[in-house]
């Protein structure tokens, strides 16, 4: 079982070739020079950089993100607190709920909010932060939700809580400096995941009209080629560094799980 | 002729020495037993036996075979692993089972056979479970029946007790003994439970830092340790730094007591003492002047075990452990005056070189 | 349980005597209730309800029907499920695979570790930069096309390879399909353990027959509900395949739905909740057998 396995590397070889070669042919594509369509430059990159749209967009994407995170944590985090400490049969309910979203993908999801929330007041339906942050807590809570639980799951809820309680400290205490610290690493990983989700997120944004940092990739990859190629391996590196940071706050808390997601297919 | 011999067995990762070169034999239908503390390298040398790992340098003989080459799904021996080693996938039945599905046997001897082997460990009324559904102790039992079921020349255990509850585990090891006696295998035993070990085997070796202290049968082990690991490895000992003083008798704690093994040593020579607290007597001191060869000292704790207490006393030159029967320990109450005394025939001795401070070597005993 | 759960009622400030303390427990997870019913219930409901409306209000099974009786409209779901089968097949098979080369024991530790991190990121990069990922490969002014053409004189393209079409999205779903299925894989692996390798080996066993007996039937749950899953993963696809093809090359029903939503094709509003009504179906089955057979995977991973 220790012997040199040679499909074994066959297939790492084969991965390896197979997962790199599209990042290392997008990376050519980009430094490709827009007058002679060979190497070398970089005016992709300086393309996309000066781009006031760029900016505008990422931006809108970002604090959509954190929005997104805020209303997510905010909704879960009492709400997995009070199953796990006082309604364990609602855990399966939740659980069960976690599934739906996967029942109902966003390109079904869409054409439903489209429609139920037409005729709702143009503060909410014509805005990102409203319609868009609305439907981006649903595609991000059953990840936000798998991450809060097993980070409760690991702690004594129970036991923190009347320990707490018994020592004279009140409700809000007890959540704010008790609980929240000890599932701050799932909590964290739940919020990078979501990041990571609203940065690629396409098929609602884009169906429902909305100037999202994705919808601009795409226009982008519609007209010009190299800055296209540039935005992709952006694109990749957000993710990378959103990942990357669940593995590292994973590291420093204990556990290291890495997270399954749902990035705008 | 011996049934397997492990001729100067080494074993190094990298830089670590495993195994130093160990050399045993077993007769046919012997129960060994490799015991020693974690490390020692009791299962690296099972191991190489069962053929999971080769050996750096040395040789495996069965029958006067060498097999080190063999690989291990040819070797014809059975292991019981510590634990989790069935397969979840099976029921008990066609755990046991598995081994005759590989060697082809017809479906009619297999299940005859199976039904014999878990009626043999007791478990007939659970042929259908599967692992999870069954106990750590009753698991173990399914693992024995499905390594004997292929009738191995030689059955290997690691540790297979060691993650039961002690009760289990005393039960357990009887059982385990019973069987191997009625089909008389050679079987080799790693553990590093003492009382297991001594309890159940033909013969021990104790194994320290990838080495055999001693080899032999369980009252030789006991009552003649060749080495101070041994000594305190096996049973309680007391160790009593002393000095050598005229005709067979040692200096300790201010009294000149009797040893019959310092006969021959040099006067003034440092040397360890170990007595067994069950041959220590003590009673609470009489009046007057302590008598010629007997320690005094005072009750320091007392612990009841049973048919047994430990009585823990202090005489001036350290701690001393004596296990007096119950029945006669009513006098000896924390803080009593006492006398103790043993026998001259009952110490061994062991030389301390002057650069080993008998508190290090003590350490090192202990911190096994 | 029950009287932790009242000792804890107990202890808290402000209860009055004799106030019943259940709904008071559940005020608290009405929010998140009431966020799903709002935003995910009614919602998708309204469009599976509405796949049954008429243009007129009326109950109807017209709209299924037109689905149904439409040659493009079922070659989209024939298209949907094919791709899905092969990328959810392929992307099982060759996850484990990679997954096992990568964890053996010959292999260095630092692999495995590679393999796991780029996977966790890999299955979260889909859409819109993945397909022009692929387009700047595999396109036809693509590095990798392009070097096929210069250098080995072998015309992709020429050969009726194309990425903007059916075949070329199977291949780029499965940059995020093999991940996620080594993700799952690899801790089910992990709790392969050593003992039972060991022991069939002492038993007499082969190789081969150690995966027949025990490895394969202990991973297979974890293996068929992650094949669930993948499908599921794929069927629901949009953004990856729009971006490949903008719409035009391919039949998938994601995508026409999304051209119904978008308003680009002037049809019936029901058509798209028709469609959205038979993926819904197609997931939801997929849903009821992926539970249980789920459970039974965790099942065994004691």
């Amino acid at each position: 079982m220790r012997r040199f396995s040679l499909s074994a590397w066959i297939w790492i070889v084969l991965a390896a070739v197979y997962f790199l070669i599209p990042l290392l042919a997008t990376l050519l594509f980009s430094i490709k020079d827009k007058q002679t369509g060979n190497c070398c430059s970089l005016s992709a990159y300086g393309f996309i950089l000066h781009d006031p749209v760029f900016w505008s967009r990422i931006r809108l994407s970002f604090e959509l993100a954190l929005e997104t995170i805020v209303i997510t944590l905010l909704l879960l985090v009492p709400t997995i607190y009070w199953v796990h400490l006082r309604l364990p049969r609602l855990r399966a309910v939740i659980s069960f709920l976690a599934l739906v979203p996967f029942v109902v993908p966003p390109i079904i999801l869409v054409g439903g909010l489209l429609n139920f929330y037409r005729g709702s007041p143009q503060w909410f339906y014509a805005k990102p932060f409203g319609f868009l942050a609305a439907a981006y807590v649903i595609l991000a809570f059953p990840y936000v939700f798998f991450s809060l639980d097993a980070g409760f799951r690991a702690i004594d809820v129970h036991t923190l809580t009347e320990a707490s309680l018994n020592l004279g400290a009140s409700w809000r205490t007890t959540l704010a400096r008790v609980i929240l610290p000890n599932i701050k690493v799932a909590a964290l990983s739940g919020a990078f995941l979501t990041l990571a989700i609203v940065m690629g997120e396409y098929t609602i944004a884009a169906l429902s009209a909305f100037k999202t940092f994705p919808v601009y990739i795409e226009n982008v990859n519609e007209t010009q080629a190299y800055p296209a190629a540039a935005l992709t391996l952006l694109s990749f590196g957000i993710t990378w560094a959103a990942m990357g940071s669940i593995l590292l706050v994973g590291r420093r808390g204990g556990a290291t799980r890495v997270q399954l997601g749902g990035g705008g297919r | 002729m011996p049934h397997v011999e492990l001729q100067e067995l080494r074993r190094s990762f990298g830089d670590f020495e495993a195994l130093k070169g160990i050399n045993v034999t077993l007769d046919k239908g012997e129960f060994l037993s490799l015991l020693g503390p974690s490390g020692c390298g009791k299962t690296t040398a099972l191991r190489l036996v069962a053929g999971f790992d080769r050996p750096t340098s040395g040789r495996v003989v069965v029958d006067g075979k060498d097999i080190s080459n063999v690989p291990p799904n040819r070797r014809d021996m059975g292991m019981v692993f510590q634990a989790y080693s069935l397969f979840p996938n099976m029921t008990a039945e066609k755990n046991v089972e598995f081994g005759l599905k590989v060697r082809k046997q017809s479906r009619d001897d297999r299940q005859k056979r199976v039904a014999e082997l878990l009626e043999l460990v007791g478990l007939s009324h659970a042929v259908k479970r599967y692992p999870h559904q069954l106990s750590g102790g009753m698991q173990q039992r399914v693992a024995l029946a499905r390594s004997l079921a292929i009738e191995p020349k030689v059955l290997l255990l690691d540790e297979p007790l060691s993650a039961l509850d002690a009760k289990v585990r005393v039960q357990l090891r009887e059982e385990i003994r019973r069987i191997q006696l009625e089909l008389g295998i050679t079987t080799i035993y790693v553990t590093h439970d003492q009382e297991e070990a001594l309890s159940i085997s033909d013969r021990v070796a104790v194994m320290y830092g990838g080495r055999i202290e001693q080899v032999g049968t369980p009252s030789e082990m006991y009552g003649s340790p060749a080495t101070p690991f041994v000594a305190e490895f096996i049973g309680t000992m007391n160790r009593l730094t002393s000095t050598v003083a005229d005709e067979a008798s040692v200096e300790y704690a201010g009294a000149k007591v009797r040893v019959d093994a310092a006969k021959g040593h040099p006067r003034g020579e440092r040397v360890m003492l170990l007595v067994r607290p069950e041959t220590v007597e003590v009673e609470p001191a009489a009046a007057g002047a302590v008598p010629e060869g007997v320690l005094a000292g005072s009750v320091v704790s007392r612990t009841f075990l049973g048919s047994v207490t430990r009585v823990r006393l202090d005489t001036g030159a350290g701690e001393m452990t004596a296990d007096v029967p119950t029945a006669r320990s009513g006098a000896l109450a924390i803080g009593v005056r006492v006398h103790a005394r043993f026998p001259a025939d009952s110490p061994r001795l062991l030389s301390l070189p002057d650069d080993v401070d008998a508190a290090s070597l003590a350490q090192d005993l202990d911190d096994q | 349980m029950a009287t932790d759960v009242a000792a804890v009622g107990e202890l808290r400030p402000g209860t009055r005597p004799g106030r019943r303390r259940l709904p008071l427990a559940w005020l608290v997870v009405v929010p998140f209730f009431a966020y799903t019913l709002l935003f995910l219930f009614l919602p998708a409901g309204e469009v599976l309800v509405g796949a049954f409306k008429g243009a007129h209000g009326g109950a109807t099974l017209s709209n299924l029907s037109d689905v149904i009786h439409n040659p493009n409209l079922r070659d989209d779901y024939k298209t949907s499920i094919e791709v899905s089968l092969v990328t959810a097949g392929l992307g099982a098979l060759f996850g484990v695979l990679i997954a096992y080369a990568a964890i053996r024991e010959g292999t260095p530790r630092w692999i495995r570790s590679a393999l796991t991190t780029f996977s966790g990121v890999a299955a979260n990069f889909g859409g819109i930069p993945l397909a022009f990922a692929f387009i700047s490969t595999l396109g036809v002014l693509g590095i990798v096309t392009v070097f096929l053409q210069n250098q080995l004189h072998y015309s992709l393209y020429q050969h009726g390879f194309t990425i903007y079409g059916k075949t070329g999205v199977e291949v780029v779903y499965l940059y995020f399909q093999i991940p996620l299925m080594i993700l799952v894989i690899a801790p089910a692996i992990d709790g392969l353990r050593r003992e039972w390798r060991e022991a069939t080996s002492n038993l007499g066993a082969s190789s081969f027959q150690y995966w027949r007996y025990v490895g394969l039937p202990v991973l297979l749950p974890s293996i068929i509900s992650t094949l669930i899953l993948l499908f599921g993963n794929s069927f629901a696809a949009y953004a990856t395949a729009y971006g490949l093809t903008t719409g035009q090359s391919v039949h998938l029903v994601p995508i026409t739905i999304g051209f119904d939503i978008s308003g680009n094709v002037v049809s019936n509003p029901h058509e798209a909740q028709a469609l959205a009504f038979g993926m819904f179906v197609v997931l939801a089955v997929m849903m009821l057998i992926y539970i249980p057979v789920q459970r039974r995977a965790s099942r065994w991973a004691k």
